[in-house]
């Protein structure tokens, strides 16, 4: 009786084990999985950056697989052209959304506005693609004149309506955040409920809004799906707000599919995921940071 | 309104509030203008017909039926894996590391996943898992890829729900004898089933609307599979067909249809998952 009560005790104990390094494991599988990725963006991307040169992968301004030519500065200043656009687009607007939620909308009006914005945030990005190519684009070629709508232009005022929504949840978390006593005080001192919120409660929240800010642009430099049918695919320099352009992401999913396994024109395209995952983790690095900091604050 | 303001302060005063409160609407008239444009534009071509026949170039016709069983055998493969892996990870956070060295390691890589763009867990995945695995391009490739994808949603909607069990659950459980595991098991995942269920319709949604990832993972396929075969074999989801017929054929309305579908699918998706939310916040 007591041989088999210390059998199943036994057999408890090594249940137990098992499932504490189950978890262990899974939890180590992120970890793996960051670590991979990592290493077989790095591991792929090297050889072609190693066989064009560095220098001349990042500065020269011609990306013509014919030719044998692959540089990737139109991307790469498209990308940032397009994510400063959208930013300077995107940002103000979702800031005052987001204040307006946090401290003046009637409890009401913000519920709406609340789950419109996360209705925002799920809508996939081929959508937000198609209806910018089949509205806005046309849109954008009627008021302008052009031969054609695609155009850098296009894509930013896409982007700017996808980064909305992340930017409008973060920033009204940190607003909301903003102690009442600072209100308080500003509304003592004779400011009016406007003033105070543009001139305390903005300036106070300010770490977090940065977060927001650094969050919409990780969000506008990766993004593919939405801009590869508005920006007209042409990699030229990003000259001008009209002109049809390429980024970074557009030429991963665009060209993938048609370049010659093994062929440096796809090492070329590894290539440009590395320098993508570059920028984002220096985003995410820069996220991570305003983040910790907000959190000491609030 | 205070009586001792300058006029020009008034006039400062209104043009702020109106700033304020355009934003607030400019979000609701987004919405709506995008989903009532859809709707307009993609409705009067869904039918039965669209939905429930293979595409057919003989005949021109466009049909969904492929992309939509394609569409749910990766929900399905990509659920099956994310969710013991995503549940783990959340139970080994909250329940066993405690804020140990591997737990900071394990939070900042769900972190740095969720930044990551999906094209490139899309190369990623085509590199390794088409690639170097050889299992070619098809639903499993391409939940591979979506797992990764998903997982820190799952992590993150799990750890959320966990930590809203009360302590005493766990040491009353443990005061009556029970191991860890088994207080997990019988204790602490029963009361957080209801934030897992969450996680699972936000990460349905994800999957639903994902298509850069799948691109080079799952493929363009368009022919109709059983589950078994789609693994290996290329095939499109609703959302890479979405894709096709807008980008490749220049078919807009069918690509308006589906794009219906898919607002219509990830609307409804976010909208349960808000009041399933909502509902059992309450009856807690």
């Amino acid at each position: 009786m007591s041989d088999l009560r210390e059998v199943v005790r036994r057999r408890r104990r090594a249940m137990e084990r098992a499932m504490s390094l189950f978890f262990f494991l899974c939890g180590m599988a992120a970890v793996a999985f960051v670590l991979g990725i990592s290493l077989y963006l790095i591991v792929s991307g090297l050889p072609a950056i190693g066989e064009i040169g560095l220098w001349n992968f990042l500065t020269d301004s011609v990306w013509s697989p014919k030719q044998e030519r692959f540089g990737i500065l139109p991307f790469l200043l498209t990308s940032v052209a397009g994510t400063a656009g959208a930013v300077l687009l995107g940002v103000p607007a979702g800031l005052l959304a987001a204040l307006f939620l946090a401290k003046a909308a009637p409890p009401r009006l913000a519920a709406v506005i609340r789950t419109a914005v996360e209705l925002l945030a799920g809508i996939p990005s081929i959508v937000y693609g198609l209806v910018g190519m089949i509205v806005l684009v046309p849109a954008i070629q009627r008021a302008f004149g052009l031969a054609s709508g695609a155009s850098l232009l296009a894509a930013i005022i896409v982007l700017s309506i996808m980064i909305l929504p992340s930017v409008v949840s973060v920033a009204e978390m940190a607003l909301a955040a903003v102690p009442r006593e600072y209100e308080e005080a500003s509304l003592a001192l004779g400011a009016t409920w406007m003033e105070t919120l543009y001139f305390v409660t903005f300036p106070a929240a300010r770490s977090g809004i940065a977060a927001s800010v650094v969050l919409g642009a990780g969000r506008a430099i990766g993004e593919a799906m939405a801009i590869i049918m508005v920006s007209g695919n042409v990699p030229n320099l990003p000259g001008s707000l009209f002109a049809p352009v390429r980024f970074l992401t557009t030429a991963i999913a665009s060209e993938m599919s048609y370049a010659a396994a093994g062929s440096l024109h796809q090492m070329a395209l590894y290539s440009i995921g590395l320098v993508l995952f570059l920028f984002i983790m220096c985003i995410n690095v820069l996220l991570h940071f305003f983040v910790k900091k907000e959190g000491k604050h609030g | 309104m205070d009586k001792t303001l300058s006029p020009a302060r008034k006039r400062r005063d209104l043009f702020l509030r109106i700033l304020l409160t355009a934003s607030g609407i400019l979000v609701c008239v987004l919405l709506f203008f995008l989903t009532g444009c859809l709707l307009w534009r993609g409705l009067p071509y869904v039918s039965w017909a669209f939905l429930t026949r293979e595409p057919s170039m003989l005949q021109g016709t466009a049909g969904l039926l492929p992309h939509i069983a394609s569409t749910l055998y990766i929900i399905l493969t990509t659920l099956l894996l994310v969710l013991p892996l995503g549940v783990g990870a959340a139970v080994y956070l909250t329940e066993y590391a405690q804020g140990n060295r591997f737990s900071v390691w394990v939070e900042f890589a769900a972190e740095i996943l969720a930044g990551v763009p999906s094209i490139l867990f899309g190369l990623a995945g085509m590199l390794f898992f088409v690639q170097l695995l050889g299992f070619g391009t098809g639903v499993l490739a391409g939940s591979l890829t979506l797992t990764i994808l998903i997982l820190p949603t799952i992590i993150r909607t799990t750890q959320e729900s966990l930590k809203t069990v009360p302590r005493a659950y766990r040491e009353g459980a443990m005061a009556l004898g029970a191991g860890k595991w088994y207080a997990i098991r019988t204790v602490v995942l029963p009361s957080a089933a209801d934030g897992i269920l969450t996680g699972c319709i936000l990460a349905v949604g994800r999957i639903v609307g994902e298509s850069a990832a799948l691109l080079f993972t799952a493929g363009f396929g368009t022919v109709l599979y059983g589950w078994w075969e789609s693994l290996t074999n290329s095939s499109a989801t609703l959302s890479v067909a979405l894709y096709l017929y807008a980008n490749e054929r220049g078919d807009t309305d069918a690509a308006f249809a589906i794009a219906a579908i898919l607002a219509l699918l990830t609307l409804g998706l976010n909208l349960l998952a808000k009041l399933a939310g909502r509902k059992w916040k309450r009856s807690r």
